[in-house]
């Protein structure tokens, strides 16, 4: 049977609406339609046993001078021996298929949007529907934004048979709903200065686990000195989240960017993180980026790494992101202006390449596959696990 | 005495202005340097949201990382 890793099962979650974020939210100010433009990106993370590659295409039309559409085709191509597939099982791939649909509609000093995503793949098939209103107001230096997600999920399990094929288990369906509401605002305060706030609730309510991951629990009668049980979550969960947001001109054409969130939600996980970016533009043609990031979190009130016992509480997790830890991302990007000769219907374009270097030290999560009771390394008193992971994008945009 | 007449000046002064419009204070020729690409929330939405979306997928927190949907209101 395969394992999935809770970053592959993360990522079918948070896909749909992390990208989405691509075709509405961020592209223009209301009362402007956002520009033309066709994106064709190369992404890769690898890290902690995890490779994941894949393209994405985000193409991007006005029609008239009211409509804009807009249309992301994005794939993840998962190869997985993560700490979760190594403690209980082996390595496997995975495809997941999204593709996504924009509408933005102009109307005055109002921005009507509505999106639809479709994510498939073997046991996870996701269907999510956004609506989004935004309105200018007070000489346009203020941008008020509501927003409303909706998902429709359907969860399956994998089982592998003898001849190594992969089917759906029969025995095992069930669904997973979100519905997500969240409010901005955007704020010019100065000549050079500008303000974001965002304030998101977001509540799912299904089977929100995996259906593959295991917890482990004391077992003094096991080799290891434990054994493992399936992983039990609440099936509900509602998270509230609060950013703000401020970006400053700077007197010789340069930007930096400082960004706050705070977070918690009803599984008792309470993080914050902050974020700063750096662009300087040089040699005309030239845009540099430096960015780092610091995210700390503390862990879900029924997480454990080693539960005393077998069935020791109703909920089990041992999902290393529900765990205490805290996390640093520094990257750089370097964007390159260009035009193409003799063909006039691009305007510009601009070659881009990003790398981030991301850091995660648990302070609950052991390396469970350290586990040597013949050298004195017993359940519980493994070494506290560290991922490094690097994440890498390569991008063409053209503008037309 | 000399409180009630801050206060007479205030009441004033703010029932003066009550009914009249906000005027923005950063007028439209004045947002040349809000304009400037480097200064979009989202410069390039496609790679910004891979980038949320490993985020979100490698913590534990999730939402309201978007921009708001607004920019500078200056084009």
């Amino acid at each position: 049977m395969r394992l999935n890793s809770s970053f592959a099962k993360l990522l079918r979650r948070t896909g749909a609406l992390a990208l989405v974020l691509a075709l509405l939210n961020s592209a223009a100010p209301a009362g402007v339609l956002p520009e033309d433009r066709a994106d064709i990106l190369y992404h890769r993370y690898q890290g902690g046993g995890i490779t994941i590659d894949g393209p994405s295409v985000l193409i991007r039309k006005k029609i008239g001078d009211s409509l804009s559409v807009s249309a992301n085709y994005y794939v993840d191509m998962v190869s997985s021996a993560s700490i979760d597939v190594k403690l209980s099982a082996s390595k496997y791939q995975e495809e997941r298929k999204q593709k996504s649909v924009s509408v933005d509609y102009l109307h005055g000093k109002s921005t009507y949007s509505v999106a639809v995503i479709d994510s498939k793949e073997s046991d996870y098939v996701a269907d999510t529907a956004v609506f989004s209103l935004s309105q200018d107001m007070f000489g346009d230096l203020t941008t008020v934004s509501l927003t409303y997600k909706r998902g429709w999920n359907d969860v399956f399990r994998n089982v592998k048979l003898a001849d190594g094929s992969k089917v759906r288990d029969p025995t095992f369906t069930d669904i997973a709903d979100s519905r997500g509401y969240s409010l901005g605002l955007s704020q010019i305060l100065t000549r050079n200065l500008i303000l974001g706030l965002n304030y998101e609730v977001i509540t799912d309510e299904g089977y929100l686990n995996s259906p593959y991951r295991s917890v482990r629990y004391f077992d003094p009668g096991s080799p290891r000195g434990f054994s493992l049980e399936k992983e039990f979550y609440p099936r509900t969960h509602t998270s509230n989240a609060a950013s703000v947001r401020l970006k400053y001109y700077l007197p010789y054409r340069a930007a930096i960017d400082g960004q706050g969130r705070f977070y918690t939600d009803t599984w008792g996980v309470n993080a914050w993180n902050v974020d700063f970016t750096y662009t300087q533009p040089v040699w005309k043609r030239w845009i540099f980026d430096g960015h780092v990031r610091y995210y700390k979190q503390t862990a879900a009130d029924f997480y454990s790494d080693l539960f005393p016992r077998a069935q020791s509480q109703n909920f089990l997790a041992r999902d290393k992101e529900l765990a205490t830890y805290d996390a640093i991302t520094v990257g750089v990007q370097a964007s390159y202006d260009f035009q193409i000769p003799r063909v006039r219907w691009i305007q510009k374009s601009a070659l881009t390449a990003r790398i981030e270097h991301m850091t995660i030290n648990y302070d609950d999560f052991r390396d469970a596959t350290a586990t040597d009771p013949a050298n004195g390394i017993l359940a519980g008193a493994e070494p506290l696990y560290k991922l490094n992971a690097n994440i890498f994008q390569l991008f063409l945009s053209i503008y037309f | 005495m000399r409180v009630i007449r801050i206060l007479l000046a205030l009441t004033t002064l703010v029932g003066a202005t009550a009914c009249s419009p906000i005027q923005p204070w950063v007028k439209p020729f004045e947002r040349e340097h809000l304009a400037d690409p480097i200064m979009a929330f989202d410069r390039n939405p496609v790679s910004s949201a891979y980038l949320d979306h490993v985020f979100e997928a490698r913590e534990g927190a999730r939402g309201a990382s978007g921009s708001a949907g607004g920019g500078c209101g200056c084009n």
